[in-house]
């Protein structure tokens, strides 16, 4: 059962380089993201940034509020010209007071193609099996024995007794 | 919004902590699959099934106790077992929002390149 990772798609009518563009300029990254980095994003580079609220969706905005002026830090692995980007966090690394670089990190990938309606792009982040339980609990849905099948079975659960 | 939870999301984060903590071993999921398929059930009939020992399946069911997942009550003369459907309402919840994360953050990336 894989419980490492997470894996998303989402359907993009966009052209290649503007998906590109909006993943791997630092910039523009930060617009959808909610987050502002020191500078431009390079394979190995340790990207400092700082949390500052979407300008995409008011709504999620406010909800990041809490968390304006955190630090928020990735490290970049690869950049394959609109084909691949790739970088590494720790999940849910809010708390100032905790310091997250000796914990593992996950690496999450974003891979773009090309299909008739638009690009396909496929987010895939990895690495949770190495995260403290209690770590996950905070930041996402998996575990070595399984969330996935314990959502399946309080959904089972739920839909039986609404 | 992914790596950035949402305030309620902070809130509720420890003690699904425990939730899940609770819920993580395979024999426990086990028997919450079967108190959820079969409804209360004995811990006779449970470890019937379960192919571990009456006393196996008892420390599994206190430490859910105590995670707040299961209850007992006394039916007759045997006590029977079941889920704290409030406890499991609360996990879906979180485990759903947590699972949007990613979708909320993909979507204003579309709203973005879209635009």
């Amino acid at each position: 059962m894989k419980t490492d990772r997470i894996e998303k798609q989402i359907l993009l009518r966009a052209p290649r380089a503007r998906v590109w563009r909006a993943l791997t300029d630092s910039t523009e990254f930060g617009t959808w993201f909610g987050v502002t980095f020191d500078g431009a994003f390079r394979p190995g580079a340790q990207m400092n940034g700082v949390i500052v609220g979407t300008k995409v969706d008011p709504e999620v905005a406010q909800l990041q509020k809490p968390h304006y002026g955190k630090r928020f830090e990735i490290s970049i692995e690869q950049m394959e010209q609109e084909r691949l980007f790739s970088f590494r966090w720790h999940p849910h690394a809010v708390d100032a007071k905790v310091d997250y670089s000796g914990e593992p990190a996950t690496l999450i990938v974003f891979k773009l193609e090309e299909t008739a309606e638009g690009i396909l792009l496929t987010v895939t982040e990895s690495g949770f099996d190495q995260i403290p339980l209690a770590r996950r609990a905070q930041a996402f849905k998996a575990n070595e024995q399984g969330w996935e099948v314990m959502i399946k079975v309080v959904e089972e659960y739920v839909a039986r007794n609404p | 919004m992914r790596g950035i939870p949402k305030s309620r999301a902070e809130d509720t984060a420890q003690s699904s902590a425990a939730l899940f903590a609770a819920l993580g071993d395979q024999k426990r999921l086990w028997l919450v699959a079967r108190l959820c398929h079969d409804g209360p059930a004995s811990i006779t009939r449970l470890a019937a099934g379960a192919r571990i020992t009456r006393q196996a399946v008892t420390k599994h069911l206190r430490v859910m106790e105590h995670a707040g997942l299961v209850r007992s009550s006394r039916r007759g003369r045997e006590r029977v077992w079941q889920l704290e459907q409030h406890k499991l309402d609360e996990a879906r919840r979180y485990l759903n929002q947590i699972s949007l994360q990613w979708d909320e953050a993909l979507e204003r990336l579309r709203a973005l390149v879209e635009a």
